[in-house]
């Protein structure tokens, strides 16, 4: 039973890592650890952020043929 | 002295083993059928070889890789593209970004050889070339902070060989975009099954980008599940509306295809980007992942039986009719991606080197993700060897050859040596529901009915047609996504070099600029999707090429700019590790070049090919395949401009190396005059280890770094 839900834990957490869904948590770590004055986006405002990025530069996250 | 322990030997010699012994069957067989489960055990067995072998020894006594040694993600890291990422993840994103429909559609079209040159190139060349390519690539991006490889040409060779690469990038760019429409419209034309599905995926991915934008932000896991079940809804209901009377409106013909495609990649470019491209992402990669998944596993439990030839006697009189010219070499440019693809490089500077978190991981990263790409190529090559060869060639040869009929097409494909008559091919095309495979040019319905073969036979034979169109599907998605995301890129480029003569071109949110550049890619590529489909002499057949050594030239530029790098690095002894493929490279993509340009064939040579159609227009006669006056012309017309096209990129790539091999001159005379623009070294705080599995010394490690930082 352990084993299965710490299984689950793993792929979870894959998943969410590989599709970049962790993408706000890790920001807002990485904010709190190094700007910890600094102010931090609520994910609304983050995933915009993101998404205007890309659109800045398109080859970020390019994908090949 | 090190001594490796028996058991590492036994296992090792038994790798080698497995390896030879599939290599052996495939190499002998002559005249019976052989299992595919051969082709399976001389690839891995030969991948695992290269890795333990060749990629530890590039790593470590070539790049001396330095696990101390902090990476840009460690450094730079600013929680967004600069992070350090877990390598198992990295791997999941660069297999993704690598994989796309490249090492689909090569291999389908290079089976006309026989399967065995092409397995031989795409193993052979993904261990000693390709993965080669994309680790060196990433391990001096890695050690300059992310550097793109347009900026690594610019700052290590010089403005001018810089330039060069530049222009030959965004060239490539265009015929990239241009074949992989062409490769689409082939496959939905005719075809509202798939016409519908592919159609659908756009209301859908509004529908997902508005979720992600408006209703729960970031939540990608949940809007994927939702878009691949509306997905699946949509080709299921595709068949409801192939029966229906809705059939006609999505039974579309090829130049109105062509015309709702070049509309697509304009529109799509300019919204923004959560509204369609990051939704289809998202989409296409769960789709890719999963099906190159399923795929591997079809191969493995079906185990089917390789019916085409393992060399054909296309390949040494090289009058194929799905590519012209002979085994070398056209082998070695048909099959770019999977074997060596120069887009590789475009991955493997710029993005992956801002999150991978040891140096150590570039082996695993770059040399393994491209094995696993190599794998993606060599299930594609089964899947088109396992299908009835003469159906091959009716599917594969342009309607100029074979013409439009079953009975016509039967006749001719058995002339070539592989009888099939009228009735097998029409119950051919009955079986996956289309109205006809004749022709179907271009790989992905190649590999779509070798798809559906495999799936249906894990399956218990039923569903055809459904996987059919589910691989169709599945390709048309990404390469839909590829027209988006590659329209944006070249207009980026388009923008920057516009930006050098009227100054706004360069702020990239300048609405006119940004809606004349997006339409000048579009009308760029749209033009040579639309010289695809109104080619005489059949489109796939004559562009593929262009497709191919465009691809292979870039690999040139990347194999250049590393070998220029080992060079410089004080690495002269080890500059043969990607100076012995560029070599290769450069001699296959200037030979198959020449060949275009000047062969006396005029099925190979662009100029041949113009005079004896011009020729014949001055005589006033027709020559088949053309029907009309008018046909004539564009013959005439298309053969110049791929003339003139494969020359300038052979002599773009020809700068390239020549300056290259100026600075590497330059160096070794005289190395006080060169300069490495290499980031300096910063000590690393990070702990993880170099491959899949962490060492017993990693683990250890790993644990001395928990209890250092303990409480």
């Amino acid at each position: 039973m352990r084993s299965l839900r710490r299984a689950l834990r793993t792929v979870r957490w894959y998943v969410r890592e590989l599709t970049d869904e962790s993408a706000y948590d890790r920001y807002v770590a990485h904010v709190r650890k190094d700007h910890p004055q600094a102010p931090v986006p609520t994910r609304r405002a983050f995933e915009r952020m993101r998404t205007d990025r890309q659109e800045a530069d398109p080859r970020q996250g390019f994908r090949c043929c | 002295m090190r001594t490796a322990n028996v058991r590492t030997i036994v296992v090792w010699s038994l790798v080698a083993l497995i390896g030879a012994a599939g290599w052996s069957v495939l190499a002998l067989s002559r005249g019976e059928e052989v299992s595919a489960a051969w082709m399976v055990a001389a690839a891995l067995g030969s991948y695992a070889i290269g890795y333990r072998f060749y990629s530890k020894f590039i790593a470590h006594k070539v790049l001396k890789v330095d696990a101390t040694r902090a990476t840009p993600a460690e450094r730079l890291d600013n929680g967004i593209d600069f992070h350090p990422t877990d390598r198992r993840v990295l791997l999941g994103h660069h297999f993704a970004a690598i994989a796309g429909a490249g090492p689909l559609v090569g291999p389908v079209l290079a089976a006309q050889m026989g399967y065995l040159p092409g397995t031989i190139w795409i193993i052979v060349g993904v261990i000693f070339a390709g993965a080669v390519q994309d680790m060196v690539v990433l391990f001096f991006s890695t050690r300059r902070d992310g550097r793109s490889l347009g900026q690594m040409a610019r700052e290590e060779i010089g403005p001018f060989g810089g330039a060069a690469a530049l222009l030959a990038a965004f060239a490539i760019m265009i015929i990239l975009l241009g074949v992989l429409a062409l490769v689409i419209v082939n496959a939905l034309a005719a075809s509202p099954w798939g016409t519908f599905s592919i159609a659908m995926t756009i209301p859908i991915a509004l529908l997902m980008g508005f979720y992600l934008r408006v209703l729960r932000p970031g939540r990608v896991t949940e809007v994927s599940l939702i878009g691949v079940a509306l997905l699946l809804l949509a080709l299921v209901s595709g068949r409801w509306v192939a029966e229906s009377s809705w059939a006609d409106t999505f039974t579309l013909a090829p130049s109105t295809l062509v015309i709702w495609l070049v509309a697509y990649g304009f529109i799509a470019s300019i919204l923004p980007v959560w509204m369609l491209l990051a939704p289809r992402d998202y989409l296409s990669t769960f789709m890719k992942i999963g099906t190159i998944f399923l795929l591997a596993l079809g191969v493995v439990i079906a185990l089917p039986t390789l019916k085409m030839d393992p060399v054909t006697d296309f390949a040494s009189r090289g009058d194929g009719p799905v590519f012209a010219g002979s085994l070398f070499p056209f082998v070695f440019i048909t099959i770019a991606c999977g074997a060596l693809s120069g887009f590789h490089s475009l991955i493997s500077s710029g993005t992956t080197p801002k999150m991978i978190q040891k140096e150590t991981q570039v082996r695993m990263i770059g040399y393994g993700s491209m094995l696993m790409e190599s794998s993606v190529a060599v299930m594609a090559l089964v899947a088109a060897s396992i299908i009835d060869p003469g159906l091959y060639f009716a599917m594969n040869a342009p309607a100029g050859a074979i013409g439009t009929t079953v009975e016509s097409a039967s006749q001719v494909v058995t002339g070539w040596g592989y009888s099939i008559t009228p009735g097998e091919l029409a119950q051919a095309a009955k079986n996956v529901e289309e109205a006809t495979l004749l022709s179907r040019t271009g790989g992905a319905p190649t590999l779509a009915v070798g798809v559906s073969e495999i799936f249906s036979e894990v399956t218990g034979g039923s569903l055809k047609a459904f996987w059919y169109h589910f691989a169709i599907m599945f390709e048309a998605l990404f390469i839909l996504t590829a027209l988006d995301a590659g329209t944006r890129v070249g207009r980026f480029m388009l923008q920057d070099m516009l930006g050098n003569v009227y100054r706004p071109f360069r702020n990239v949110s300048w609405k006119p600029g940004l809606v004349v550049t997006s339409a000048a890619v579009c009308a760029l590529w749209g033009y040579f999707l639309w010289v695809g489909v109104h080619e005489p002499l059949g489109g796939i057949n004559q562009l593929f090429p262009i497709f191919g050594i465009s691809n292979q030239l870039l690999a040139a530029v990347a194999l250049a700019v590393c070998t220029t790098l080992l060079v410089k690095s004080g690495r002269l002894k080890w500059a043969w590790i990607t100076g012995v493929p560029l070599a290769w490279d450069a001699t296959v993509t200037l030979t198959a070049s020449w060949q275009k340009v000047f062969s006396s064939d005029p099925k190979v040579g662009f100029f041949k090919q113009r005079s004896v159609f011009q020729d014949a227009i001055d005589r006033g006669e027709v020559l088949p395949p053309a029907k009309t006056m008018d046909d004539m012309h564009t013959v005439v017309t298309n053969s110049t401009v791929d003339g003139v096209l494969s020359a300038v990129l052979a002599l773009l790539i020809v700068v390239v190396i020549v300056d290259a091999a100026r600075v590497c001159v330059r160096h070794v005379r005289r190395p006080a005059l060169s300069t490495l623009s290499e980031t300096p070294y910063v000590e690393s705080r990070i702990v993880a280890p170099a491959g899949l599995f962490p060492t017993e010394k990693e683990k250890e490690e790993a644990r001395d770094a928990v209890t250092a930082a303990g409480p």
